[in-house]
């Protein structure tokens, strides 16, 4: 059977590797490379690398660093942060990535994701929907790293989300980011219900039943920044990945 | 020398960077005499059917394809859509396929009890060897791969069939036919275990 899916998601800053906390503070953790060697000896089941460099001036992806990411990654890759057009997608795509992951283009210009999804093909593409609940209590969905609204629900981003072809949902707690406290199971629940295609959850986690936790609620995938990277209650940088018994041992009833 | 037929479709980048780690040397190639030279052809694809096959005939390479696989019994190994171009057709497009093999490709979750089943089937599976296929050979656990994908190949010839996965219901993850195969996941992306594949096709195909 389709096992379940543990993904590291790292943030590429500059020429390195940052973890942020509510998507704020980015805190350095390492050099890139270096940690895509440490986890192909992992044997990690997936990787994915978002650069959040936009927000910090940044023009656009980094196209050289993501090959010379692609081509240490023996894993499935999937990359995003910058994509504005089918050509910067087909250039990463290019250059060793398995799915582009685009945020703000989804928001902005579906036509631009359909004309992705027509090139690559739904496996391809995957969008990433940043959450975060506002002084009512209720999701707004944000994109630009968050600091812009969309004044969309969070299944009407969903929903939106499939119908331009997406095959994954990278759904964000940007509530939770950092936080190792456990996903938010209600948003996936809520968003898991609106679509067919695979959810990737991410925010929150701070161990394996956390991850159990956001399976059990339908999420197709259970990802996760500081679980990975960080290392007891002083957040020392340390790599990390589950041995594939543990892997194993996160599978739930559901069919997925 | 090995080579990869580079048809604007595919991540080629992947697969040469494994064979190199195995220290096989390959050629990333679009040029018909590399492809005619070539002792072993692997052709990869992402993306849909018809963009697949109509790129591959635009560039003229489906003659030349069809030579090497099936007068010069060259080796070929078809990975993911590169696996579903060796059938006959695809429910995803209209194009047909290259033919060489008696099957065609259906998408996932049509059976009534898959009302929940997550379509494109993306992640780790396992897939079990049938029909003595060499390439799932050496492997002292049962191997597991990376797929993607939202279509699947299914044999009018049940003795095509070189090895199969669970998803809902058991499908065809890997086909061979005399001297080409077909693999519907991808090992470039499936570390040790794709290393062992893609190494058994260098040596025992």
């Amino acid at each position: 059977m389709l096992r379940p899916r543990a993904i590291p998601v790292l943030l590429l800053k500059g020429g390195g590797l940052y973890k942020t906390l509510r998507f704020n503070q980015p805190a350095y953790v390492g050099d890139p490379l270096n940690t895509m060697r440490i986890f192909n000896e992992k044997e990690v089941d997936e990787i994915c690398v978002l650069d959040i460099g936009e927000r910090f001036g940044q023009k656009g992806p980094q196209f050289d660093l993501i090959r010379e990411i692609a081509s240490e990654a023996f894993m499935p890759l999937s990359y995003g942060g910058g994509i504005r057009s089918l050509e910067e997608a087909q250039a990463i795509l290019k250059s060793g990535v398995e799915k582009v992951v685009v945020n703000s283009l989804a928001i902005f210009d579906r036509h631009e994701v359909a004309r992705i999804v027509a090139y690559a093909g739904s496996s391809s593409v995957v969008v990433s929907i940043d959450v975060k609940r506002n002084w009512l209590n209720r999701y707004q969905v944000l994109t630009q790293s968050g600091t812009k609204k969309t004044g969309l629900s969070v299944v009407e981003a969903a929903r939106a989300a499939e119908e331009m072809g997406a095959g994954e949902i990278l759904l964000n707690s940007i509530d939770r980011d950092g936080t190792m406290q456990g996903y938010d199971i209600e948003l996936i629940n809520n968003v898991v219900n609106a679509v067919s295609i695979p959810v990737v959850a991410c925010g929150g986690a701070g161990n394996l039943q956390h991850m159990r936790e956001a399976l059990a609620a339908g999420a197709s995938g259970a990802s996760a920044g500081s679980m990975f990277v960080y290392q007891g209650r002083h957040r020392a940088v340390l790599i990390s990945y589950p041995s594939s018994a543990e892997i194993e041992s996160l599978q739930v009833s559901v069919v997925t | 020398m090995l080579a990869i037929v580079d048809y604007g479709v595919g991540n080629l980048g992947s697969i040469e960077n494994m064979l190199k780690k195995i220290g096989c040397t390959s050629q990333i190639t679009s040029d018909p005499e590399a492809i005619i030279a070539a002792s072993k052809i692997i052709l990869p694809g992402i993306g849909s059917f018809d963009h697949g096959m109509r790129s591959l005939r635009a560039m003229d390479f489906e003659g030349i394809l069809r030579y090497k696989a099936l007068e010069e019994k060259t080796p070929v190994l078809g990975i993911c859509l590169g696996m579903q171009m060796l059938g006959l057709s695809s429910e995803e497009g209209s194009e047909p396929g290259l033919g060489w093999i008696d099957a065609a490709c259906q998408r996932f979750g049509k059976e009534p009890w898959d009302a929940r089943l997550k379509v494109p089937h993306m992640g780790w599976n396992s897939v079990k060897s049938q029909g003595g296929n060499p390439l799932l050979e050496g492997f002292d656990e049962t191997p597991r791969f990376y797929f993607v994908h939202t279509y699947h190949l299914v044999c009018n010839d049940p003795s095509l069939v070189a090895g199969t996965t669970r998803y809902s219901t058991p499908f065809t993850s890997m086909v061979r036919q005399d001297n080409f195969y077909g693999a519907q996941f991808h090992p470039e992306k499936s570390h040790r275990f794709g290393l062992t594949l893609l190494r058994n096709f260098i040596e025992r195909c």
